[in-house]
């Protein structure tokens, strides 16, 4: 095979892996819209959130040390103990829930009714609360997430040597492909199954799909609205928390973690902001396109760093021929 | 008893169509201006302008830009970030004079622009390429064009870190501004006179001002607003929704380019792109415009005053008084940004503009309620 092939497909293969990743924070934002209509541009800030304190909680850091530090004069910083990762990720899950119940209860509760523009940019007021609030309470510093079920048992990092020895048997040349992203392919496959038979099976499942077709024929038949809102957005924050994890293991916790949503969004354009498949098939494709832009045409003939705009400029043409996405519901408007 | 409307009539149309038709709101305007022009330059000095006036000014005409598309024409933009970027670099361009290249040969360059028409030039320059990237926005809308000009914003700031040409082949990839003078004085360089700047972006920010208030209050404004209100609607009865977007999109890109141009030449004096015209700067902006009012040109101006202070004010408080950390206090100032957007949202959509109308209307009745 030659080399120029084996080093596209390589790309592919990498392209595939960071397009399952971008697919994950998309998620978020999918079914927080299918269920509310809005457009929650605070998910990237929320695995940010929840990496953060998922970190915080291992190390038994006291929330807030610097605040109060700088008004109280004391000097705390930890508790002192250090928590197994599983209580730690039960943790952080309420916490995100309490997050959920308070951005429902305090913001959106209020909004009900107002255009969704109003809403989207609500979200990013809340995008710009939760970071500074994050940043307050665990401090702003690169930390390392481990996340290990036992002692040695991580999350896998590095280059995957069985995959590296046996393309390199078959094809003479190995691929270097990412334990962590293998892995995090494999957590959001089972996620979106999970999603998708919670949606399709549970009564909660039901009475979401409810809502996110009619509010009020849902609020109509017995469907509480506010708990339903409260679940999506706790759904929301638990993929976020999933993202977190793996972004988190992949380059650590740090601010740059939020801007992920930046990416998500030309996923969501394109796969449509109403559909869990649309989320996954966008992701994989401008996780492909972009890698493979940047390999074949970006770093030789633009002078590199094209990902940050290739999936935007693709998404935007791809808009052009077909304004709703690729599986977004068809929008018919009427005077 | 304060906006006394009593005996104060207009004679003619003209009157009665004015900007300000109540009497003690014009002389108000007039008083502001007077002070402004005449009092300020000879008061101020170093810190107040490069802290205070220059970035409230230049934000003021950035918002007043970005209302025109968001507030007036309903068309959402993330993309300011990027224009702005386009104004400084066109600015940057035609200050040290237009090169064209071909095949490794200089085919013409322009002679060097005065810093005026270094401004005007890096606004019409973004205009264009605002209406480009407005050509999207006739099949998409709502949030997918939100997104979409997300696009500009990261495109843009891409091509003026890579293409070397845009900073005249630099090393550091930074543009300088040179110095620039305007009848002998120092406009743009190190070492200008507050004065000079400052009276520099005001007479940009006034003329933008009136020239967006004009626009608004008439025919191209109703258009803009019409399609805001509902587009079908408004094609049904002979909007042109090709002409009324591009036209808010030209139009309001001119402005955040000037606002790029200033930002760039007067104020910063170098700028490195990815820092200066991020996505943060995009949201400022937005920001600007949601707590100052979406669909005012009075709100542009208090939201750009509101958001220049803040930052101001909670170091002064925080750093100065408290003697707090400045990364706390940088912390505290997103929570606070993002909480006064969430309260802005909810207690009055409208932001500081209606704020401002109701207390106009509530002096006008007083001492009565009703």
């Amino acid at each position: 095979m030659p080399e120029q092939l084996a080093f596209t497909i390589e790309v592919f293969l990498n392209g595939l892996m960071a397009g399952v990743l971008y697919a994950l924070v998309a998620l978020g934002f999918v079914l927080i819209y299918k269920a509310s209509g809005i457009f929650n541009y605070a998910q990237g800030v929320m695995a940010l959130f929840a990496a953060m304190t998922l970190v915080g909680i291992q190390n038994g850091q006291v929330p807030f040390s610097h605040l109060i530090n700088a008004i109280f004069g004391t000097d705390v910083h930890k508790f002192g103990w250090s928590v197994h990762s599983f209580l730690a990720i039960i943790l952080t899950v309420f916490v995100m829930i309490l997050l959920a119940w308070a951005v429902q209860r305090f913001v959106f509760r209020h909004l009900v009714g107002q255009e969704p523009i109003i809403l989207f940019m609500a979200t990013i007021g809340l995008a710009y609360f939760l970071e500074g609030v994050a940043d307050l309470m665990w401090g702003s510093e690169l930390k390392a997430l481990n996340v290990c079920a036992a002692d040695g048992v991580c999350l896998p990092q590095g280059l995957n040597l069985w995959i590296d020895e046996t393309t390199f048997n078959t094809f003479g040349y190995g691929f270097f492909i990412d334990n962590l992203d293998i892995v995090a392919s494999i957590v959001a496959a089972v996620l979106v199954i999970g999603l998708v038979m919670f949606a399709q099976y549970t009564k909660q499942g039901r009475a979401m799909r409810a809502v996110a077709d009619d509010h009020q024929a849902a609020l109509s038949v017995g469907v509480s609205l506010n708990f339903i809102w409260i679940l999506v957005w706790s759904l929301a924050g638990f993929v976020a928390l999933v993202a977190g994890i793996m972004w988190g293991a992949k380059s650590g916790v740090q601010f740059s973690l939020s801007l992920i949503a930046l990416k998500a969004l030309p996923v969501l354009m394109l796969g449509g902001f109403t559909s869990i498949p649309g989320a996954i098939v966008g992701g994989l494709i401008i996780g492909v396109g972009e890698k493979l832009f940047e390999f074949l045409i970006g770093a030789p003939y633009l002078g590199g760093a094209t990902e940050n705009w290739f999936a935007y400029m693709l998404a935007l043409l791809f808009l052009v021929f077909r304004p709703q996405g690729l599986f977004g519901e068809r929008i018919i408007e009427r005077v | 008893m304060f906006y006394r409307e009593a005996g104060d009539f207009s004679t003619t149309y003209a009157e009665d169509q004015q900007t300000f038709p109540i009497k003690f709101d014009r002389y108000r305007y007039y008083v502001v201006l007077f002070i402004a022009i005449f009092v300020v330059p000879f008061v101020i000095n170093d810190y107040w302008v490069n802290s205070l006036l220059l970035p409230f000014l230049i934000y003021a005409i950035a918002a007043i830009g970005l209302n025109i598309l968001v507030g007036y024409c309903g068309q959402v933009s993330l993309g300011t970030g990027g224009f702005m970027a386009v104004g400084a670099y066109a600015c940057y361009k035609f200050m040290t004079g237009v090169d064209i290249w071909w095949g490794g040969e200089l085919l013409f360059q322009l002679p060097e622009f005065n810093i005026v028409f270094s401004v005007i030039m890096g606004g019409v320059m973004t205009a264009l390429v605002g209406v480009l990237f407005g050509l999207p926005s006739l099949r998409i809308k709502g949030f997918y064009l939100a997104v979409a000009t997300l696009a500009a914003q990261f495109f843009l700031v891409w091509l003026f870190n890579r293409v070397s040409w845009f900073y005249n082949y630099s090393a550091s990839g930074q543009i300088n501004a040179p110095e620039r003078d305007i009848f002998g004085v120092l406009i743009t360089g190190p070492s200008t006179q507050p004065w000079a700047t400052y009276l520099f972006c005001l007479f940009f920010t006034i003329v933008c001002a009136v020239v967006a208030r004009n626009l608004t209050r008439g025919s191209t404004g109703r258009k803009w607003m019409a399609i805001r209100d509902m587009d079908i609607a408004a094609e049904i009865i002979g909007v042109n929704p090709l002409r009324a977007k591009l036209t808010a999109f030209a139009v309001s890109s001119f402005f955040i380019g000037i606002s790029g141009a200033l930002f760039f030449s007067v104020y910063l004096g170098a700028v490195e792109v990815g820092e200066a015209f991020g996505i943060q700067k995009s949201f400022l902006v937005l920001f600007m415009i949601i707590i100052g009012g979406l669909g005012s040109i009075f709100g542009s101006f208090a939201g750009a005053a509101f958001l220049v202070l803040l930052p101001v004010l909670l170091k002064v408080v925080g750093v100065d008084w408290l003697g707090w950390p400045t990364d706390i206090v940088a912390h505290l100032q997103l929570v606070i940004v993002g909480l006064l957007i969430i309260v802005f949202l909810i207690a009055e959509p409208h932001g500081i503009a209606q704020l401002w109308r109701v207390a106009k209307e509530k002096l006008r009745l007083w001492p009565f309620p009703h």
